[in-house]
């Protein structure tokens, strides 16, 4: 039949999109690699918006199995999702294929318990390990490598109290990575700093500890409207000005004032009762572009004032229910604040 | 062709086409072009006529960047929309009006570019109003085919 493809061009087609695959791994593996991971971690594994995998300090250091859960579970609220419609076959080839980038077996852990004392081991985490990974083991500041940091310096201090890690990492692994630190990378080897096998059990179980504040199951997404809408007293003209000056006492700066469907219709047809009013604070935009690359979702800032039926309304998305779409709790905790700051800024024009 | 033959040939173009579908981190689509900046850039803009939108407008959102340290300056946020379209949702919707024109940021990784959006087809979580269902189900459509269509150009 002429409107089918015939198998052979199936085959080419099947052979070019698999490609460019390394001699010897897995087919399977390195489309599903690319289909899932590839976005975010980089096609050769160098990283981007999320963390390098290929690096040998990594690989050498976790299992399978902890590669394995951290597909299934992923980071919640670490911009790494949960991968759970994969099936453990496919999770099982991507790890195949993510493995073939180092030339070191795979370490193997076993699942004994680390037998600690947690109350000793935080009082050594706050001296030794807080530094990197927070004070409450909340981890390194941003994602990936893309504005985050400097490729050069592409360990990102992992979040320990995260449900994904903990669900992931077994004690014996955790303790081996004390043991013998990250080569290449901030993480030393506490034994080789004098450490003892006490208190590496002792951190063992602190770290473990975290473990029963934490859930691998999404937070729920917060209700409510999904926009900040504010009816105001003033006409449209002096509304728009209203709100240029809230934002301004906001220490934004306005970067444009345009109507709603401008470019949208031809130049002279545009609805001229709504307006946007567009701000940006810059170093705010740089904070937040380090949090998340993704943030330019949320950009630039804006406030749209509109006149219907003789009624006049401000009216701005309401960034703590927007960011929910990108399991980031840095950037939850930013957009609280600007939700906060487009209410102000919405009421002030409005008063 | 014979039967088993067609068969096949259907079951290997669906596992293809399966195969190349958008990645989803989360609630976003987002794909990486190997294509640099400026050509990605132009795909995309492209692609997302070719679908049926009007461009409405370019956002620079990365001056300063450079200021700032970072090493790229190649930052945009592309707005988009059926006039037509956006005037009927909205008159009827107006707690959409912010959320529009709709909208994809690209943005420069050393010499590729990755695009992304948050997927409409999750404001329903937002709009849970059951006319705009299945509007924001084809602009989530709409979203994969023309990030599907930056994704393979070459």
């Amino acid at each position: 039949m002429k409107t089918l493809p015939s198998l052979v061009t199936m085959l080419v087609l099947a052979a070019v999109y698999v490609l460019p695959v390394r001699a010897g791994t897995d087919v399977t593996g390195a489309r599903l690699y690319a289909q899932n991971c590839a976005v975010c971690h980089g096609a050769d594994g160098h990283g981007g918006v999320g963390v390098p995998l290929a690096l040998p300090a990594f690989l050498d250091s976790v299992s399978n199995d902890y590669l394995r859960k951290t597909i299934r579970y992923g980071r919640p609220g670490r911009v790494m999702p949960s991968f759970a419609q994969l099936s453990d076959a496919q999770a099982a080839s991507i790890v195949r294929y993510i493995r073939a980038w180092s030339k070191t077996p795979a370490p193997h852990f076993s699942n004994a318990p680390v037998r600690g004392d947690a109350e000793r081991g935080a009082r050594l985490y706050a001296v030794q390990c807080a530094a990197c990974h927070g004070a409450d083991g909340s981890g390194g500041r941003g994602t990936g490598v893309t504005f985050s940091r400097p490729r050069s310096l592409p360990i990102i201090a992992p979040a320990l109290r995260n449900a994904g890690l903990l669900a992931a990492a077994s004690d014996q692994m955790i303790k081996a990575t004390l043991n013998n630190g990250r080569a290449g990378t901030p993480m030393v080897s506490f034994r080789q700093r004098g450490f003892s096998a006490r208190d590496i059990d002792d951190l063992v179980a602190y770290v473990r500890s975290f473990a029963s504040a934490t859930s691998t199951t999404p937070k729920a997404s917060a209700a409510g409207p999904a926009a900040l809408i504010f009816d105001s007293p003033y006409n449209l003209e002096e509304t728009v000005k209203n709100v240029k000056q809230a934002a301004a006492g906001k220490n934004f700066r306005i970067i444009r004032v345009q109507y709603f469907d401008q470019g949208l219709v031809p130049k002279g047809a545009e609805n001229t009762k709504r307006v946007i009013v567009y701000f940006c604070n810059f170093p705010l935009l740089n904070t937040a572009l380090t949090i998340d690359p993704r943030v330019g979702l949320f950009l630039p800032c804006r406030v749209t004032i509109v006149e219907h039926a003789g009624k006049v309304q401000v009216m701005s998305i309401d960034p703590k229910r927007l960011s929910t779409l990108f399991n980031n709790e840095e950037l939850d905790r930013i957009c609280d604040k600007m939700t906060h700051l487009y209410r102000d800024i919405l009421e002030e024009s409005t008063l | 062709m014979s039967p088993p033959s067609r068969r096949a040939s259907w079951i290997l173009l669906i596992t293809l086409l399966s195969g190349a579908l958008v990645a989803h981190a989360g609630d976003l689509l987002m794909i990486r072009s190997a294509e640099r900046f400026p050509e990605a850039m132009m795909t995309l803009q492209n692609a997302i006529r070719a679908h049926g939108y009007t461009l409405s407008r370019v956002q620079r959102v990365d001056l300063g960047l450079t200021r700032s340290g970072y090493k790229t300056d190649k930052y945009r946020v592309v707005f988009f929309g059926k006039a037509g379209e956006i005037h009927r949702i909205t008159a009827r919707h107006p707690e959409l009006i912010s959320y529009l024109p709709l909208k994809l940021a690209i943005f420069a990784e050393g010499d590729q570019t990755l695009v992304v959006g948050a997927n409409p087809g999750r404001f329903s979580r937002f709009f849970p109003a059951p006319d705009l269902q299945g509007i924001f189900k084809r602009w989530e459509h709409d979203y994969r085919a023309i990030l599907e269509d930056v994704r393979h150009a070459e």
